[in-house]
């Protein structure tokens, strides 16, 4: 047992000398969460778009200031003719062209009706149908005005009300996923490195011929990045928890036990990495390279799994990341219970079986 | 020149005899290309949506009916109670409850206004508004409808209401096909990953292994060293570029109406950017795994701020002009308006200067900072 | 022994923080003699070789390499020397041959004329038949010898050899030494360093550095006389139980 302790004492020596490696490994998370909060979200704000109004009158222009009053638009650009609309659009100076019909106002006295192009820029889908959405929100504020004297009375109306995250915000959303890409990279990545290097060194032959068990080599070069990944967690959810006010609605203890099962599914999937990577460079590459994009698109963090395409649904279920993800969302924001999420532990405990069993079945044919 | 030649001779065997990384580097971006292409998009589809019909009258099926017939939401189930309902949320099985109160006919029909209850699973802000706005339009295009039948019940009085329609127009992608948008951006992380991770890993590997110093003791020029070095990951680069570029051709059908040649032209120099970096990451470092952590926190800051996964026109203005030091950032627009609009040489002529602009720096900043004495 | 020296050192230093590696050593070597560098681990040695080599800058004081300065000339020096590390730095996954192609190009050496020098080498180190093999595959021995004659490819006047025999048997030590004995027969300067007291003998002359500072300088023969003992192994014992 002593010499076991020497060893994870060794172990952590070598991972906490890294100046620079250490750096990266707790200025990542900080950094994304940092990020995340304070520079990236999907609204759309201050758009650029540009007006051609072929009428003029005073029911456009009432309009347009409202359009130029809202905070997810900017007037950029006034056109006159619609062939200017291709070259704007080529140079990428607007995202939308709004496009007011002649006789705006005048239709709309004698027919009742007037017509809005909302023309958009829609190599950028997500922007297009939100620009159009948010156009079209406006527009619909405008028309109840109009026809405030006229208000029919048999009105349905909604009442909205917004479960765990009421003022939508998105740290909601990035936290848990942030949490889960670091967990799962770090630990693969360490974990496959680690082990890798020593071969490359030779000097894991000389720990596999020492008194150690086998076992315990490979429990000694882990250990370390449980307790790393352990503080990175803690350091995630506090971040979130303080600075951006994420409420952490179920057990804690839960939330731990979860985290730590979350981290030796990763380390299990390093290791299997380290049995078929014949240096830390191959290494390094399948856990980072080949790792990050599909955890990050796959896992559900981004974008919604029910929006992808059957096959690609099925994929994402041998990403263990996205049940983290569903358990630590259920864990932090609805706080539910192992009674709602046995279901998604079950599967992580089985997905590191899987890891732990293929690679003992490829280190017992290395041998040979 | 011709020591040039030799180190890149030498670089191309090594790369081509590493059996193991020969994988990594030709079929796993392009794996990666065909699965994530088809899974990455923001569109609201298949919503879990459920109901709590306490009416149970003609109108409040008809309703109901607009939801099932809907594109956006699945319907799941219908629940006795909004409690059980709520249940399910909790378990994550639905993410909508629309619940419709006693009397919701009689009180439309008897002129008085009435109120439905949305319940919404807000954890994901962005998806949560989506889904706010397609219910209320789905809400108001049935109130709509059934004016003309009220009329009657409306003590004879009809008024025709105005009404400003809005027309959408889609441009470039009129079926809001997620994989024209993600395809090409997707292929311009791929391709910039590897050629990072690569470069910035190589020449730590020679440090680690003892060669560098061999390497430094000859007469051997440090300009002709680093040419040598990068410029097999510079042909990488483009290789994964082309078939990349046939992939989303062929495959995911991503119309081409720019010049491809004005592309590699692109990206040729923008392979310089990246290549800097990795070189300058590398003079740096001691192992291999220092060099590709920093890479991999510059590529994830990189990738998080280029406009890819989400638009930088929506970021703080602080945040705004720190992308302008993203090189990936120009890759991501280039490639989109070239491929997508069919934008020429005078659109992207001030993203071409700029690249030029960094990968003289940051070259030079890295040759600089290489020393082949201590 | 011809008189000219063709390396001179005065007081050069080397120092890391508060750490002096090498304390201001001042020694001359003669074209075309066996210099041996000893010391024990630790000593200074490769500190000193790698300032020498100039891939290392002296914190202070002055080295005349083959006509040359070691820190005005640095480039000029590098074509002059060639340098055998302590891990013989060669690329485990290139084949002897690309070996030798690689080396002998980076020193600037025609097509025509590798290849002459290559079918040389293969022959005199009978490696004709592996010569497509991977160097990683090799014996350390081999790896060696491959090492040590790649570094004389372009003929330099000067090679510097660091602890070129760590790790190998008795046997191929004693080859290689009549390897380096054939190379200084031709006028080649070896400047090499040991931590093997017994290949003290085979050198010339002797500097036995002792934490940072050369403590004894002379023939193998002269400095046993000077200690009054029988080996070099114990002309170092004697200075290192100086040292405590």
């Amino acid at each position: 047992m002593k010499r076991f302790i020497g060893f994870v004492t060794k172990e952590f020596y070598h991972i906490f000398r890294d100046k620079r490696s250490m750096f990266i490994l707790f200025g990542m998370p900080i950094a994304q969460i940092m990020l995340f909060g304070f520079a990236i979200t999907n609204e759309i704000n201050n758009v650029n778009i540009a007006i051609l109004d072929q009428s003029k009158d005073s029911e456009t222009q009432k309009i347009i200031s409202k359009i130029s009053a809202s905070p997810y638009f900017k007037i950029e650009q006034q056109l006159t003719t619609e062939n200017q609309i291709e070259a704007v659009f080529k140079k990428g100076s607007v995202k939308a062209v709004l496009v007011f019909e002649k006789d705006f106002s005048k239709n709309l006295q004698t027919r009742n009706h007037s017509k809005v192009q909302v023309i958009s820029d829609a190599t950028d889908p997500n922007m297009a149908n939100t620009i159009t959405n948010y156009v079209h929100a406006i527009l619909q504020k405008y028309i109840v005005e109009l026809n405030k004297n006229n208000q029919p009375i048999n009105h349905i109306q909604s009442q909205t009300q917004l479960y765990y995250n009421p003022e939508l915000k998105s740290v909601f959303t990035f936290v848990p996923g942030v949490m889960t890409v670091i967990l799962m990279l770090v630990s693969a990545m360490m974990t496959s490195i680690s082990i890798t290097r020593e071969k490359e060194l030779g000097t894991m032959e000389i720990l596999l011929v020492s008194p150690l068990k086998p076992i315990q080599v490979i429990i000694g070069k882990v250990f370390p990045y449980i307790f790393l990944s352990i503080i990175n967690a803690v350091v995630i959810v506090s971040l979130g928890f303080f600075v951006f006010k994420m409420p952490i609605e179920g057990s804690l203890f839960l939330l731990a036990f979860e985290s730590v099962l979350f981290i030796v599914t990763a380390l299990s999937l390093g290791i299997l990495i380290s049995t078929v990577s014949n240096s830390q460079q191959t290494a390094m590459m399948i856990s980072l390279f080949g790792l990050m994009l599909p955890v990050i698109i796959l896992s559900g963090f981004i974008f919604p799994i029910s929006s992808m395409p059957l096959p690609m649904q099925i994929i994402s279920n041998i990403i263990p990341a996205k049940w983290f993800i569903i358990i630590i969302k259920g864990i932090l924001l609805k706080g539910v219970g192992l009674n709602v999420l046995w279901k998604e532990t079950l599967i992580l405990v089985g997905m590191t079986a899987f890891f732990i069993v293929l690679s003992i079945k490829k280190y017992k044919i290395r041998l040979e | 020149m011709k020591t040039i030649l030799f180190i890149i001779q030498k670089e191309f065997k090594q790369i081509f005899r590493n059996k193991g990384m020969l994988p990594i580097i030709f079929v796993l971006p392009l794996i990666q290309l065909l699965i994530l292409s088809n899974a990455a998009s923001f569109e609201v589809k298949n919503i879990p949506f459920s109901f709590v019909d306490n009416d149970h009258s003609k109108v409040s099926r008809e309703l109901i009916e607009k939801f099932k017939a809907s594109d956006y939401f699945k319907i799941i189930d219908e629940f006795p109670s909004k409690n059980k309902a709520v249940a399910e949320m909790q378990k994550g099985n639905v993410d909508v409850i629309l619940e419709i109160p006693v009397n919701f006919e009689k009180d439309l029909i008897k002129n008085r206004g009435t109120t439905l209850s949305v319940s919404i699973n807000a954890i994901d802000g962005a998806s949560a508004g989506i889904m706010n706005v397609y219910i209320s339009q789905i809400i108001a295009g049935y109130n709509q409808s059934i004016q003309p039948q009220l009329v009657q019940y409306n003590y004879g009085f009809y008024v025709q209401l105005k009404n400003i329609v809005t027309i959408p127009s889609f441009w470039y992608n009129e079926t809001l096909n997620y994989k024209t948008y993600m395809v090409p951006g997707i292929l311009v992380l791929l391709v910039t990953m590897l050629t990072l991770f690569l470069s910035s890993m190589n020449i730590v590997r020679e440090k680690e292994m003892g060669t560098l110093e061999q390497i430094n003791v000859t007469p051997i020029k440090k300009y002709q060293f680093i040419i040598g070095k990068l410029f097999p990951f510079w042909v990488l680069g483009l290789v994964i570029l082309t078939v990349g570029l046939i992939i989303a051709k062929i495959i995911f059908k991503v119309p081409m109406l720019g010049n491809i040649g004005l592309i590699y032209f692109f990206t040729s120099v923008y392979l310089l950017v990246i290549l800097g970096i990795g070189l300058f990451i590398s003079n740096f470092t001691e192992t291999q795994q220092q060099a590709m952590f920093i890479a991999w926190f510059f590529t994830v800051i990189f990738i998080l701020m280029s406009g890819l996964f989400t638009p930088i026109e929506s970021m703080p203005k602080w945040a705004q002009n720190v992308t302008l030091a993203n090189p990936i950032r120009y890759f991501v627009e280039v490639m989109r308006m070239v491929l997508l609009k069919g934008s020429g040489f005078p659109e992207i002529k001030q993203h071409l200067f700029i690249l030029f602009g960094y990968a003289f720096i940051i070259n030079g900043l890295a040759v600089w900072s290489y020393k082949k004495t201590n | 022994m011809n008189q000219e020296k063709i390396i001179t050192v005065q007081n050069l230093t080397k120092t890391f923080g508060t750490f002096t590696a090498v304390k201001g050593i001042s020694f001359d070597v003669y074209k075309g003699e066996i210099f041996g560098f000893l010391g024990a681990n630790g000593a200074g040695k490769t500190t000193a070789i790698k300032m020498l080599i100039g891939i290392s800058k002296p914190s202070s004081g002055k080295a005349v390499v083959a006509g040359y300065d070691v820190v005005e000339n640095t480039e000029s020096v590098k074509k002059s020397i060639g340098y055998m590390s302590q891990k013989f730095s060669l690329y485990d996954d290139l084949t002897i041959k690309e070996n030798i192609t690689f080396f002998g190009g980076i020193y600037g050496l025609s097509r025509k004329n590798i290849k002459l020098k290559m079918n040389d080498l293969l022959t005199e180190l009978s490696l004709q038949d592996v010569a497509n093999k991977l160097v990683g595959s090799l014996p350390l021995g081999w790896k060696q010898k491959l090492s040590f004659s790649i570094a004389l490819l372009h003929e330099p006047q000067i090679v510097f050899l660091d602890e070129p025999t760590g790790g190998v048997d008795p046997i191929t030590r004693r080859q290689f030494w009549e390897m380096i004995y054939a190379e200084a027969n031709k006028g080649t300067t070896i400047f090499v360093t040991t931590h093997y007291m017994d290949e003290a003998e085979y050198c010339d002359r002797v500097s036995i550095m002792v934490e940072g500072v050369i403590e004894a300088l002379d023939s193998p023969k002269k400095l046993k006389e000077q200690f009054n003992v029988a080996s070099m192994n114990d002309v170092f014992l004697k200075l290192a139980r100086n040292v405590e």
